[in-house]
């Protein structure tokens, strides 16, 4: 994954270590020590960064492991480790002074305040902004912090403030902020029901229920399908299953100052990383040459068929 | 007959759009009738509401204030907008009341002056603690998903700092934020144009799974548990363990019954039977321990403590 997001022409791949110090703790997903080590020489040889995530929240009890992560990152050789936790930043920042931190998307800094705490008590030199502004509002924003800004151009669709939901653990009793995985596959399940339907269900719960001819997707709460009093029919309470795919915003977000990309593809297959981050990294460059980049189509790669430009076109999505 | 001495209960902010003369005869009540220590007002939830109850403000903190109450202000926990972050920093920026911060937004400008750090804030752990005290922060409230041997062992690092803790025991838990606001997308509309429908479900909005089960309670930008979080039966154990604030959150029943079924919990008039008979009487339910237990935050868990 790493060495294919590297081919692909990214600046920087984030890793993490496979257990509950990063947001996307996932059955054979992130890295032992050792890969850790070989990835970032491999990367490095390729002039690419590769940042460290430790962005869950450390529970009191459990905080020697993102210790433990932080040293091994640092041992390593990554270029940057991204942080949620305001202990776990202030461990780095007083442990591994010269090591750089970026804000992590996990600690739901929204706003230049915010932000700039978060430069100020810990020195963090890059803050990855919630999937939940306009383009309006990063320009603005950019304007007011005082420190690099990342954007995600692709992939999930979080509609929730990340860092700041407990819907998982509500219904499996996983804790997305404590333990890194929002719907884990553990406590996935497929039913069929007498009609040739499937129904999608995370714990006890129905989330989504499919025809016998469509093809059932991945049951997350927050793109689940549910009945309310206020209307007929069961709807999609939050959001429809659907991918952010920000191809065709480029252009306005570099504008607006954005200094880094965010591809998802931790989760993702080889071939995913490789095209979408070949994908972005052709319009990116097309545009920095002054060209206007020819148009890619990605819907193949997206959650459902469905791409959205979600929160960041205006306002109205809210 | 009194409760431990050092354990009190507050009352945390009102979640849900309730009208304004409803909010004022809440705080009426509570400030004239129910055995609470603290009480926490304020929008916390939705910029858009605040214009509603700001001109009572003044006069409910003075009422609260004449029956025997601590009132702190609770900040907003999503702060996008210009007129959002206003409010913030300048609730966090003035010094005539205790401030709750639920946005980083607020911990820049409240600096150095005593306060207070919301459960959205997520104080997971000792070091965040620390850090956030050694900038003027005395009180946590943790977060609704904390489990009880996580809430210990933070309660145990906290009382030689003279630092307090804080965890809600009742009303449904909460669990989620966005930028889009659900109650108006349920009925066809965006943020700016809700009409503020949220209004007609002074406890939120019901969301069922296809299957059938109530799951879910949507208010506004928030998303809640359905059910009723009940630490009643956990209440000693909290004690034990250093946390002495038990947060009960405002909901549309009779809540200074609530506040004396936890009262006389806490003194020992009555065992956690009695008390969650007491709140099913209510019509409260069903009720939640879950998370305070390391398990899916829906469950109920009756097993004894070991």
């Amino acid at each position: 994954m790493l060495r294919a997001a590297v081919e692909a022409g990214a600046d920087a791949v984030y890793c993490g270590f496979q257990n509950a110090t990063n947001a996307r703790n996932f059955a054979g997903l992130n890295f032992t020590p050792k890969e850790l080590q070989d990835g970032v020489a491999y990367a490095h040889t390729r002039g690419t960064k590769v940042l460290l995530a430790l962005n869950s929240f450390a529970s009191e009890g459990r905080f020697e492991l993102w210790k433990h992560a932080a040293e091994c990152g640092a041992d390593c050789g990554v270029d940057a480790f991204i942080v949620a936790d305001i202990g776990v930043a202030s461990h780095l920042a007083n442990q591994l002074p010269q090591q750089r931190l970026h804000l992590s998307v996990q600690a739901a800094a929204s706003n230049p305040e915010a932000i700039n705490f978060y430069c100020r008590e810990f020195g963090i030199a890059r803050a990855v902004l919630p999937r939940l502004l306009t383009i309006t509002e990063i320009r603005n924003l950019k304007n007011e912090v005082d420190c690099e800004i990342e954007t995600f151009v692709f992939g999930n669709h979080g509609l929730m403030v990340e860092g700041r939901c407990s819907l998982t653990n509500y219904a499996v009793g996983v804790s997305t902020n404590m333990d890194g995985a929002c719907s884990p596959a553990s406590h996935v399940r497929y039913e069929r029901d007498a009609t040739g339907g499937m129904t999608a269900n995370l714990g006890d719960h129905v989330i989504d229920c499919f025809a016998p001819c469509d093809q059932a997707g991945y049951p997350t709460i927050c793109k689940g399908r549910y009945r309310t009093p206020v209307r007929e029919e069961p709807y999609y309470a939050f959001e429809e299953p659907v991918s952010i795919n920000l191809m065709d915003m480029l252009p306005e977000l570099i504008g607006a100052g954005v200094d880094a990309f965010k591809i998802e593809g931790r989760q993702r297959s080889r071939t995913y990383a490789g095209q979408v981050v070949g994908a972005f990294r052709k319009a990116i460059d097309a545009i920095l040459a002054g060209q206007s980049p020819n148009p890619i189509d990605l819907i193949g790669l997206t959650e459902g068929h469905k791409q959205t430009q979600g929160a960041f076109l205006t306002k109205k999505w809210r | 007959m009194s409760i431990t001495p050092l354990a009190k209960l507050t009352l945390g902010p009102i979640l849900f759009h309730w009208d304004a003369a409803a909010k004022c005869d809440f705080y009426a009540r509570i400030a004239d009738e129910c055995p609470i220590d603290t009480v926490y007002i304020g929008e916390v939830v939705c910029s858009k509401r605040t214009p509603f109850f700001e001109r009572h403000l003044p006069e409910v903190i003075e009422r609260l204030e004449r029956g025997g109450k601590t009132v702190v202000l609770s900040t907003l926990a999503e702060v996008v907008l210009p007129r959002e972050r206003k409010m913030t920093t300048e609730l966090c920026a003035q010094s005539d009341y205790l401030v709750e911060v639920n946005n980083g937004a607020g911990l820049g400008p409240i600096a150095g002056r005593p306060h207070r750090i919301g459960p959205t804030l997520n104080v997971y752990n000792v070091q965040s603690m620390v850090h956030l005290a050694s900038r003027g922060a005395d009180h946590f409230t943790l977060p609704a998903e904390i489990p009880g041997n996580v809430a210990a062992l933070i309660g145990a690092a906290a009382r030689p700092i003279g630092v307090g803790i804080e965890v809600q025991v009742f009303g449904r838990a909460p669990l989620a934020l966005s930028a889009r606001c659900f109650h108006a997308r349920a009925h066809g509309r965006s943020k700016d144009d809700c009409r503020f429908v949220c209004e007609a479900d002074p406890d939120g909005l019901q969301l069922s799974t296809l299957s059938g089960g109530p799951f879910l309670a949507i208010n506004g930008i928030q998303t809640l548990s359905w059910g009723y979080v009940n630490l009643g039966a956990e209440l000693d154990a909290m004690c034990a363990a250093g946390i002495c604030y038990f947060r009960l959150m405002p909901h549309r029943t009779d809540m200074v019954t609530v506040a004396k079924i936890f009262f006389d919990r806490l003194a020992g008039l009555s065992s956690p039977d009695e008390a969650g008979a007491c709140l099913s009487a209510l019509g409260l339910g069903p009720f939640e321990n879950g998370f305070w237990h390391g398990r899916a935050g829906h469950l109920y868990h009756t097993e004894p403590e070991h």
